[in-house]
């Protein structure tokens, strides 16, 4: 078995040593800087999820990652997610193919909405139509990624008639997700389509998303596709110890969340519900190497999944935190969680 | 009513899959249907709501003695009202533009009384719509546990009420009676306890200081 150990960012805008938030454009330049270590410390993939918020001001991911991959060799690197519903699937696919080729074959893209839904008013669409846009252009960029000339038609863009759609890949279609967050109706289509599972656990038990692991599966197989890995994308933080982890992820985490949560129906944290979430239950990775590492291998083998792809970071982490969080994670969390699950 | 209450959920997406889990779990026989053919959702069915049969809306509501809504509500205008007409109703759904974006039918932001406004034939109970569907089932408990919590159940049929309260007890919360659809507006995004899971105590002290203010 292959396991592929992944850091993902929204580009959340970092803070200086005095907690005033850096600028748009220094936080941008940290994470190339960021991406181009994960690399160093041997960390297998970077992804970049689109943003279009003050604190997360990530909206061209795919740029910062054509960035990266010219100061790198070996990661590879992607979206996590692209928001493809307000997005037009030829130019998602132009965009990554483009990538594909500056990083000779690294790219790779994630599909779905996150839990971001700021982009839909920003370019006109109407999210009550989410459904639709999202059935329509994954299939469309399901047949995108084939490589050959396209034809398609349906309501939400021009048609297609034996299209060439440039530039082509070199050996074939750049590896391709789609992120679900809860839904199985979303899991079935995933299979359907070819595309493989990437699990967004952000809250509650990651063990219940054991059976959609095996409803992704069980799918791929009623729809004669082959098997194709299962992945988990989940937020967390690493330090020296889980105590001086959770002290410096918990009032951010806690800011953020309080922020979002009316929009999102999140709850409030509470310092109890965080023990509960960084707790061996929960689904925040927060803690010293070793905890973390423990956690991973344990979701990963509930979950029988091969890749895992922590969500790192928050708004306000220093730049050096985030060094040091990345460090440790590919030099301390992925080496064990390889021994752990040997 | 007995253990052999019949619940139909419509609706396969976020939420009805986690009620209908619930359900089956505290034994009530459930059916599942989303807007089509059952084929479509059969392995769904298999693999996540074990023990739940999937079956066309039609044939699902025509069975039951309970129907939960658990569909976005854009879809709502797609139901007929008709099909649940003398049913008792769940309405687990939310106006929450923010989320799903908006629409012009429920802008006056009292989401379960338009509902119940255009199923005018059935007995319309707000319920289950404020808990996470991330949280709603890691969080049930037997009745008696110490960290049980709470869960609204809004209407103004007393007596439908009663019965999804006792539903709301069975599948794990401590339900907490509202005495109608208008008092239930507290459950709704943006309300008190929407997104919160709080225990009985502080479902009640946060409803009544929300009544406070507004008064």
């Amino acid at each position: 078995m292959t396991y592929t150990f992944g850091l993902d960012t929204f580009g959340d805008r970092n803070g200086d040593d005095a907690g005033l938030p850096l600028s748009h454009a220094q936080t941008i330049r940290n994470v190339i800087e960021e991406g181009v270590f994960a690399e160093q410390v041997g960390v297998d993939f970077f992804g970049i999820g689109e943003h279009h918020t003050d604190y997360f001001p990530m909206p061209a991911g795919d740029v910062v990652l054509a960035a990266i991959a010219a100061r790198t060799e070996k990661i590879r690197l992607g979206s996590a997610v692209t928001v493809l519903s307000s997005d037009d699937p030829v130019r998602v696919f132009q965009r990554y193919s483009t990538l594909h080729a500056i990083s000779g074959g690294r790219a790779e893209v994630i599909l779905g909405r996150g839990s971001s839904i700021e982009s839909f008013p920003l370019f006109g669409y109407d999210l009550a139509d989410y459904e639709q846009l999202f059935e329509e252009k994954s299939a469309l960029f399901a047949e995108l990624l084939k490589g050959g000339p396209v034809t398609w038609a349906g309501k939400t863009r021009a048609p297609l008639l034996n299209q060439d759609v440039v530039p082509h890949t070199e050996s074939g279609p750049f590896p391709a997700w789609i992120g679900v967050g809860g839904n199985p109706e979303s899991v079935v289509r995933a299979a359907r389509l070819g595309f493989s599972l990437m699990l967004a656990i952000i809250g509650g038990r990651p063990a219940r998303f054991a059976a959609y692991s095996q409803l992704f599966r069980r799918a791929l197989d009623k729809f004669g596709h082959p098997a194709l890995p299962v992945g988990v994308h989940s937020p967390g933080h690493v330090a020296a110890t889980d105590a001086q982890a959770k002290a410096e992820f918990w009032p951010r985490w806690r800011d953020m969340i309080t922020q979002v949560a009316a929009e999102r129906g999140f709850a409030i944290p509470t310092e109890k519900s965080f023990d509960w979430d960084t707790g061996p239950d929960g689904s925040l990775y927060v803690g010293s190497p070793e905890t973390v590492a423990r956690k991973i291998a344990a979701n990963l083998r509930v979950l029988e999944a091969t890749r895992f792809d922590l969500k790192y970071g928050m708004p306000g982490f220093t730049h050096d935190q985030l060094m040091t969080n990345i460090e440790l994670y590919g030099r301390q969390v992925v080496p064990r969680v390889r021994e752990l699950i040997g | 009513m007995s253990t052999s209450t019949r619940l139909a959920v419509l609706g396969a997406g976020h939420v009805g899959p986690v009620i209908a889990r619930l359900a089956v779990n505290a034994g009530y026989p459930v059916a599942v249907a989303a807007s089509g053919d059952p084929a479509d959702i059969a392995l769904v069915t298999e693999l996540i709501i074990p023990g739940a049969r999937p079956q066309w809306a039609a044939d699902a509501v025509a069975d039951a003695d309970i129907v939960v809504l658990a569909i976005p509500l854009h879809r709502f205008a797609d139901v007929d009202p008709g099909l649940l007409s003398g049913k008792l109703v769940v309405d687990a759904m939310n106006y929450w533009p923010a989320s799903d974006g908006a629409l012009d039918a429920f802008e006056d932001g009292a989401s379960s009384e338009i509902v119940a406004r255009r199923l005018a034939g059935s007995a319309v109970v707000k319920a289950l719509n404020h808990i996470g569907y991330h949280e709603l089932e890691d969080r049930a408990r037997p009745p008696g546990a110490g960290d049980r919590r709470a869960a609204g159940v809004a209407g103004d049929d007393r007596a439908a009420v009663a019965v999804i309260a006792g539903m709301v007890d069975r599948l794990g919360y401590d339900p907490v009676c509202l005495g109608s659809l208008q008092a239930g507006r507290v459950l709704q995004p943006g309300g008190p306890v929407f997104g919160a899971v709080l225990s009985r105590a502080e479902f009640e002290l946060a409803v009544r200081e929300q009544t406070r203010s507004l008064a």
